[in-house]
């Protein structure tokens, strides 16, 4: 299994999707078939189409606010006392996190089908805003599936939604959470494939959509490198870019466009939710070993039991409490190219005290999760090394959580 | 020795009427339970198909969902589900068992220790939910080699092209999906328009049999009967789920609502 250079990883699948062969593919009911062939084409057609870049590169900069800033964190730099912390703080954009990016794409996808409904996914609520958000821009009628347990715990984020009149369908199968609201809009797709068009909120889901998904989000990494030249005056020597992978959009974007750099020099470090400390579940397949199996359509590494029922997960985090992982970063992790690690509940709540002590930031907890390992390997780091923690999402989702865990003062200092 | 779900179809095409298909799931709502279920509906029923429970069930309603989840909260295992085949064919040897399910519950077991199991304790057929063609051709290819009946989808919104390269490389018996819906979705084309699409698909090859499954009750399979062969799965779970509510006995419930079925297509 290898990467190839100079090929955007999102098309270094074979032509059934699989990536190294084994990870991704199309593991969908028949139903699905052509209306996954269809936005196939589509894609395939539109990502080469300078139009069609040019009209989303217009909402990217005018609707969305690229570039997000690239700042350096000096405070928390000072008190680790090692490698130079940066962050990349994607929370700048148009409703406070990537997940706008992939939103917006798929509703000009949508727009170019001609359907007028589009559904979609969500774990702590953000992709479910942010498509909320670009329906109402580009005019479609929006359906969020989310689970009955995130719903509850991301309130902030399901007001959004249904003030952006979006349907908010509440999900009570299973274990109420991501997993469970991704299968239940696949089953609203399967019955209404032939009106609607589905965004899988994350790079995972049938191939199509982890390369919809992975080319919406490389934004980040795309601006992202004229940043590092604008700051260092050209790609620093030693660079490591932390982030937190629930299904893995926010990192894949992270990295992207560096993936052909040698990993000596730009190092990727992917952090999973470890989950709560004295807890045995967790939300971090390529950390612990899980074993491939097939979820939503796809091959991956998920956390599953012997007889292959797929495993109930637990974090503190909505947005990276979901049993698989996206086979992009499954392919990462089995070419080295990238190195996964978790952080525990508790180690995200540390981390978040810590950057809000120091620093005008917020991370929600999901990058909270990124920045607990980025802080704790950069005290051992020279101070030339670069860090850079993509700060993905903003806290003002988890108000309730960090009230509960840390105390208002953490909720009103901010 | 021909495939029992062959000898079913000829035994229903002697008798002027479609085959009768009935779904339940394995270990609902327990394992002794969902054996007593499949005896007693064996006598009505022509083809009995048994589904392999997944927690993350991608094309199923809330009926087969709730069963799934039960038989999975009652403890039911893969090895479990051979077992109940097995002891359901030492009472009804010819009466041919379709495994129906998810692919990760195959992957998981290993594919051929999976066929293997199912050549031993008599299963005729499979249908794999998310394994379209042409991802199933190997699989498909290993299940005939065992003489199993790999058992292919097809939906409305299947290409004319796509239809006829899957039949081609289809076994004797397909599955049509009567509708873009999960299972146990209310019947949104009326059977008529369900028929004209199956009348397509038999064309492409005459000699296949085609059942036609997802959203059949009691009131509309009397219309299909003109199919090779006609699927209720979702109103049986149904019926189920409210036996257990009202604390009757599923067994005489499910039994009775198998035997209404049959007498609507004879």
């Amino acid at each position: 299994m290898k990467l190839k250079k100079g090929i955007p990883l999102i098309d270094q699948c074979n032509k059934l999707g699989f990536w190294g062969g084994k990870f991704g593919g199309n593991f969908v009911p028949e139903t699905l078939k052509k209306p996954i062939e269809d936005l196939e084409v589509l894609f395939n057609k539109l990502k080469k189409d300078k139009k069609f870049i040019q009209e989303r590169d217009k909402y990217f900069k005018n609707w969305i606010g690229v570039p997000t800033r690239f700042i350096k964190l000096e405070n928390l730099t000072r008190h680790v006392g090692g490698a130079q912390i940066w962050s990349k703080v994607v929370s700048d954009a148009n409703g406070g996190a990537h997940k706008i990016y992939n939103a917006t794409v798929h509703c000009l996808l949508a727009k170019r089908t001609g359907k007028k409904t589009i559904c979609g996914d969500t774990g702590a609520g953000y992709a479910g805003k942010m498509l909320s958000m670009a329906a109402k821009k580009f005019g479609l009628k929006c359906k969020i599936f989310m689970g009955a347990k995130d719903i509850a715990r991301q309130q902030p984020n399901v007001k959004a939604m249904k003030k952006n009149g979006a349907e908010v369908v509440p999900v009570y199968s299973g274990s109420q959470t991501l997993v469970d609201a991704v299968s239940e809009c696949m089953r609203f797709w399967v019955a209404n494939c032939d009106t609607a068009a589905m965004c899988v909120g994350s790079t995972v889901g049938p191939a199509v959509f982890v390369r919809i998904c992975g080319w919406s989000t490389s934004q980040i990494s795309r601006e992202l490198k004229f940043q590092l030249i604008d700051e260092f005056g050209s790609i620093p020597k030693k660079l490591k870019l932390y982030n937190c992978v629930g299904g893995g959009s926010s990192s894949f974007g992270f990295w992207n466009e560096f993936m052909d750099y040698d990993k000596k020099q730009f190092e990727f470090i992917g952090v999973e939710a470890g989950g709560p400390a004295k807890s045995k579940k967790h939300a971090a397949p390529l950390t612990y070993g899980s074993k491939i199996g097939i979820l939503h359509g796809a091959a991956q590494y998920v956390n599953q039991n012997s007889d292959g029922q797929i495993e109930e997960t637990e974090s503190i985090s909505a947005g990276l409490d979901y049993p698989g992982i996206s086979p992009l970063h499954c392919f990462l992790k089995d070419t080295k190219r990238a190195r996964y690690t978790a952080a525990s509940d508790e180690q995200a709540l540390e981390a978040y005290k810590l950057v809000t002590r120091f620093e005008k930031l917020r991370p929600s907890l999901e990058p909270s999760h990124a920045f607990a390992v980025a802080i704790s390997e950069s005290k051992k780091l020279s101070k030339d090394t670069i860090v850079v923690v993509n700060s993905c999402g903003d806290a003002y989702k988890d108000r309730g959580i960090l009230e509960k865990r840390l105390g208002k003062k953490y909720v009103k200092s901010n | 020795m021909l495939n029992p779900i062959s000898v079913a179809f000829k035994k229903a095409k002697q008798e002027n009427r479609p085959a009768l298909l009935t779904y339940t799931v394995a270990g609902d709502s327990s394992k002794k339970q969902s054996l007593n279920i499949l005896k007693s509906i064996s006598k009505s029923a022509d083809i009995l198909e048994l589904g392999v429970p997944h927690n993350t069930p991608v094309a199923d309603g809330s009926q087969i969902q709730t069963s799934a989840y039960r038989a999975i909260k009652n403890g039911i295992k893969v090895n479990d589900i051979f077992k109940i085949v097995k002891d359901f064919k030492k009472f009804d040897k010819d009466k041919p068992v379709i495994l129906m399910g998810y692919y990760n519950m195959i992957f998981q077991y290993g594919e051929n220790k999976f066929l293997n199991k199912c050549k031993l304790s008599g299963v005729s057929g499979l249908i794999v939910v998310d394994l379209p063609w042409p991802e199933n051709k190997n699989f498909a290819k290993k299940c005939k080699k065992k003489s199993i009946y790999f058992i292919q989808l097809l939906s409305p919104t299947t290409t004319k092209i796509r239809l006829k390269k899957i039949i081609r490389d289809s076994h004797p018996m397909n599955y049509f999906i009567s509708m873009l819906s999960t299972t146990g979705g209310k019947l949104k084309v009326s059977p008529n328009d369900i028929l004209k699409n199956y009348t397509k698909i038999k064309k492409i090859d005459p000699k296949k049999e085609i059942v036609i499954g997802f959203g059949i009750t009691e009131k509309t399979i009397g219309k299909l009967k003109s199919a090779d062969g006609l699927v209720v799965g979702s109103a049986i779970c149904k019926e189920i789920s409210k036996s257990l509510k009202h604390r009757q006995n599923p067994v005489t419930n499910v039994s009775k609502l198998v035997k209404k079925l049959k007498s609507k297509i004879l």
